[in-house]
């Protein structure tokens, strides 16, 4: 295996993490406020769909970030108000919210754009101009053919070059890992990285961390403290419906191009999980979902892996992700605490 | 004395209380908490809350805490009208609280819990820092010495409750209430807590105890008040009273029961008990070494104040010791040792050694309430041969089995299939009472057997304890109705703090004698200024309506 070799495996890592890592940070704030979520995937399916939705219809990717928020957002609202408001248990109102989005996307997909619950390709193409079209036609008349053009021009995310990228090439070993594993993501992989300090700043270092982290131990240490439970909570969830907006739409624009029928594939489980191996930390979640991405990243690149005696058959590496997560679950990674009050509702006692 | 003792409990002053209460009620669907309290607790002092459990303290306390909002009644606080509708209303008019289970968050450091809801800004650092000082401050003043660094979950449950006691100081308190607060403690622990509290009042802080343990009243509080079933019933200076005229209006005397009985004819021992302890999880002794026989054909009442290890007894007996509990000591059974720890030690086997148990708390651990009195009837007793068909259970015997039960106790409505939840207390009780006595024990535990039932139930299941005691059997009797107690016992043991007091004879001992026991004063080796005045005045005392 040649150095290049383990570039691309890593550069394939670093893609295939990200949307694990938002959806890891996504269940960290919900999970650290004692909200059990395990409705990440079906947030993440409702984001991509919707993030690709808008995208192919107006052929802007921004926009259809925004949808995408939205859409997980709204899921998040139902997970709060069955959660919090009417104290339901949340393990059940996560796995209604997984049953809703995929069945919602598939029925709004196949109504929108008859493709059997896919949406367009969003590389420019014949199908995608076809869905574009009126929108531009729209927007040429309300703001000129100029801004109509460029404005619907970007269906998809770009990767971004970073400085200095091809001029550090020629430096040995460092140059082409800057170049090929760090430079040339989109946007949303930089952010989901950027979240992880940016998490362990906001949950150690200022007073809404601390409160977050409070309501999650011991919810009744808050409220006799005079700060309300319920509010901590449902902006504990709804930062978690945020960035399980950035991981689906990252996964429908970014990381493909469009939105197929059940296309989280059980990311937003393994992200769960991943944050069991990371104990609930900031960190902890970058390294273990980097641990998937990776093993994703190698289950691609060798489908069938040559170990000289046996050949490791496909269906085995593709599963690889799964087995560990089911090997995490079991409660090989030694002793992990969760959130003291999590999965419990808030009732005040006598 | 009499005369200073007012319904209300108004002490004449002049100064605005630190905090006064008038006529406040609540209660929670139909149960009453609190029916018109009127408290009133002047500034710079210590003023204790007396009652059993369950007579309302918490629920009164939690109200001037903002956790509940009073049906109706008026809260003053320094004289001045206050609307208390959140914890934070409560902070702001310097009302702090040291509840009986902390609200710490356990893998904080004590800073952060300090800090917490009391931040100076958005960011933690400035906080930290100026809590660190005060925190320091506050040591020095009251002997509150934690380290700030420390995380709770590492701490001694007397420090926790420092850290407790200093985040309302941090928040400026100026009364201060704690509810059980010695509860948990050590001896020492609450030595030292009585130390900071009388700091607390030098410094001119109001602190209010609830508790009830009448040792602590007597020795730290200025004034005392007692509540009995949602009631304040009196309210005194303690230089005035006595423990067990203060034991006395906590238990209340109803109508004295009747209990038809012939004298006990005891036989050979059934229950020998030596030297049992207990130590809890969190460490503390709830059992001091207790030395116990009950022989065949006697009933032995344990009277005491709740809360001094009489269910931790029954629970060791029952077969399920207190998680985390270590336990010490020999008990026998018709002279065969009862494992006290380990495999054995369970319900099932101490059944098949020949005991039955009433526990306590029925609707926990006496019956699944959402299921049909049919099979509330067989629980425990479900392996019985008669119920079984080869791995089957034989409905129709149980069912008829339960029918016969249900006949013989009077339960009513006389329905096998009526869920336990749809019957009254009293019925509910009746279930579990014939499903233990009709097994014939031969040693019957029984835990507050007539809490919350009626009078007719009640002389119902007296009789059938008595009737039990004239088949030869040994009987077991724990509850805080001294009148239960006296009129169904053959002999009374009192418990007080883990330990047995003493013993009497139901026809020598006086409820005097009793409440000194109760009390925690060995009336046969306290100097003679201790011991109760002349009966008659108690009489006078005002009681519930």
């Amino acid at each position: 295996m040649d150095l290049n070799t383990v570039l691309q495996i890593l550069d394939s890592a670093v893609r295939l993490m990200t949307p694990l890592l938002l959806a890891c940070l996504a269940g960290l704030y919900s999970e650290r406020a004692g909200v059990f979520d395990i409705g990440l995937e079906g947030k993440m399916l409702m984001a991509a769909f919707s993030a690709a939705t808008v995208a192919a219809l107006t052929g802007n990717v921004w926009l259809g970030l925004c949808a995408g928020l939205l859409g997980a957002l709204m899921l998040s609202a139902i997970h709060g108000i069955a959660s919090i408001t009417f104290r339901g248990n949340q393990l059940i109102s996560g796995v209604a919210i997984n049953f809703l989005a995929s069945g919602l996307t598939v029925l709004l997909g196949q109504k929108i754009f008859g493709l059997g619950g896919r949406t367009p390709n969003l590389t420019p193409g014949a199908e995608l101009e076809a869905q574009v079209t009126p929108f531009r036609t729209w927007l040429t008349d309300v703001a000129g053919a100029d801004l109509a053009t460029w404005l619907t021009a970007t269906p998809r995310l770009s990767g971004i070059t970073l400085p200095f990228a091809e001029s550090l090439r020629p430096v040995p070993v460092l140059g082409p890992l800057y170049a090929e594993v760090v430079s040339g993501h989109t946007i949303l992989v930089y952010v989901a990285f950027l979240m992880v300090p940016l998490t362990w700043w906001i949950l150690y270092r200022t007073r809404f961390g601390l409160r977050l982290r409070a309501v999650g131990e011991n919810p009744a240490s808050v409220d006799t403290a005079g700060v309300s439970v319920t509010r901590l909570r449902f902006a504990a969830v709804a930062i978690a419906g945020l960035l399980c907006g950035l991981a689906g739409a990252y996964l429908a624009t970014g990381l493909s191009a469009g939105f197929v029928k059940e296309m989280t594939a059980g990311r937003g489980f393994i992200a769960l999980a991943a944050l069991i191996f990371a104990k609930w930390r900031p960190w902890g979640a970058l390294g273990a979902t980097f641990l998937f991405g990776l093993l994703e990243a190698i289950a691609n690149r060798y489908p069938n892996l040559d170990l000289g005696i046996v050949t490791v058959p496909s269906m085995f590496m593709n599963a690889l992700p799964y087995i560990l997560t089911v090997i995490i679950l079991a409660g090989f990674v030694g002793r992990a605490i969760p959130p003291r009050a999590g999965g419990e509702p808030y009732v005040k006692e006598r | 004395m009499a005369s200073d003792m007012q319904t209300g409990g108004r002490l004449a002053t002049a100064a605005p209380a630190a905090i006064e209460l008038r006529g406040i009620s609540k209660s929670f669907g139909p149960v009453q908490a609190n029916r018109d309290i009127h408290l009133r607790v002047e500034r710079g002092t210590i003023h204790g809350i007396i009652g059993e459990n369950g007579a309302g303290k918490s629920t009164l306390m939690s109200i001037l805490y903002g956790f509940y909002k009073p049906d109706s009644g008026e809260v003053l606080v320094n004289g001045r009208p206050l609307t208390i509708t959140d914890s934070q209303t409560a902070i702001r008019a310097g009302i702090g609280m040291v509840f009986q289970h902390f609200k710490l968050v356990q893998n904080f450091t004590v800073l952060e819990n300090i800090i917490l809801g009391a931040e100076e800004g958005r960011l933690l650092r400035p906080s930290l820092s100026k809590a660190r000082g005060v925190l320091k401050r506050l040591a020095q003043e009251y002997e509150l010495n934690v380290d700030p660094d420390t995380r709770i979950e590492d701490l001694s449950v007397g420090h926790q409750q420092r850290v407790e006691i200093l985040k309302a100081l941090y928040r400026q308190a100026d009364i201060l209430i704690l509810d059980e607060p010695t509860g948990v403690l050590t001896p020492a622990e609450a030595d030292h807590l009585f130390r900071i509290l009388e700091g607390l009042r030098a410094e001119g802080k109001t602190i209010i105890l609830i508790t009830h343990k009448l040792r602590e009243i007597m020795e730290i509080t200025d004034t005392v008040s007692v509540m009995r079933r949602g009631e304040m019933v009196a309210s005194v200076r303690t230089g005035e009273t006595s423990p067990e005229e203060l034991a006395e209006l906590m238990v209340g005397r109803k109508v004295l029961l009747n209990v038809q009985k012939a004298p006990a004819r005891p036989a050979q021992p059934v229950l020998e008990i030596r030297n049992l302890r207990m130590v809890d999880d969190a460490g503390v002794e709830r059992l001091r070494g207790i030395d116990l026989d009950i022989r065949a054909g006697e009933i032995l009442g344990i009277a005491g104040v709740s809360g001094n290890g009489q269910t931790q007894l029954l629970e060791i007996l029952g077969g399920y010791p207190p998680k985390g509990s270590t336990v010490s000591g020999e008990v026998r059974v018709n002279g065969g040792p009862l494992p006290l720890a380990g495999a054995a030690c369970n319900a099932a086997e101490r059944r098949r050694q020949g005991l039955g148990h009433i526990p306590e708390d029925r609707q926990a651990e006496g019956l699944i309430m959402d299921f049909a009195a049919w099979e509330n009837v067989a629980f425990g007793y479900h392996d019985a041969p008669e119920y079984g068909r080869g791995p089957l259970m034989d409905r129709d015997a149980i069912r008829r089995d339960a029918e016969g039960k249900i006949a013989r106790f009077d339960v009513r409505p006389p329905s096998c299939d009526l869920a336990a939840r749809d019957f009254s207390g009293g019925n509910q009780q009746k279930i579990v009472v014939a499903r233990e006595i009709e097994r014939n024990p031969d040693l019957l535990l029984i835990g507050q057997p007539t809490r919350g039932v009626d009078i007719g139930a009640i002389e119902f299941i007296h009789k059938r304890i008595v009737e039990l005691r004239d088949a030869g059997k040994a009987i077991l009797l724990v509850s805080v109705e001294l009148d239960e107690i006296m009129s169904l016992s053959d002999r009374i043991a009192v418990m007080f703090d883990g330990r047995i007091m003493g013993e009497r004879l139901p026809n020598e001992a006086t409820t005097g004698d009793l409440g000194l026991l109760m009390a925690g004063v060995d009336p046969a080796t306290a100097p003679p200024d201790t011991m109760p005045p002349a009966h008659e005045h108690v009489e006078d005392l005002p009681r519930e309506a």
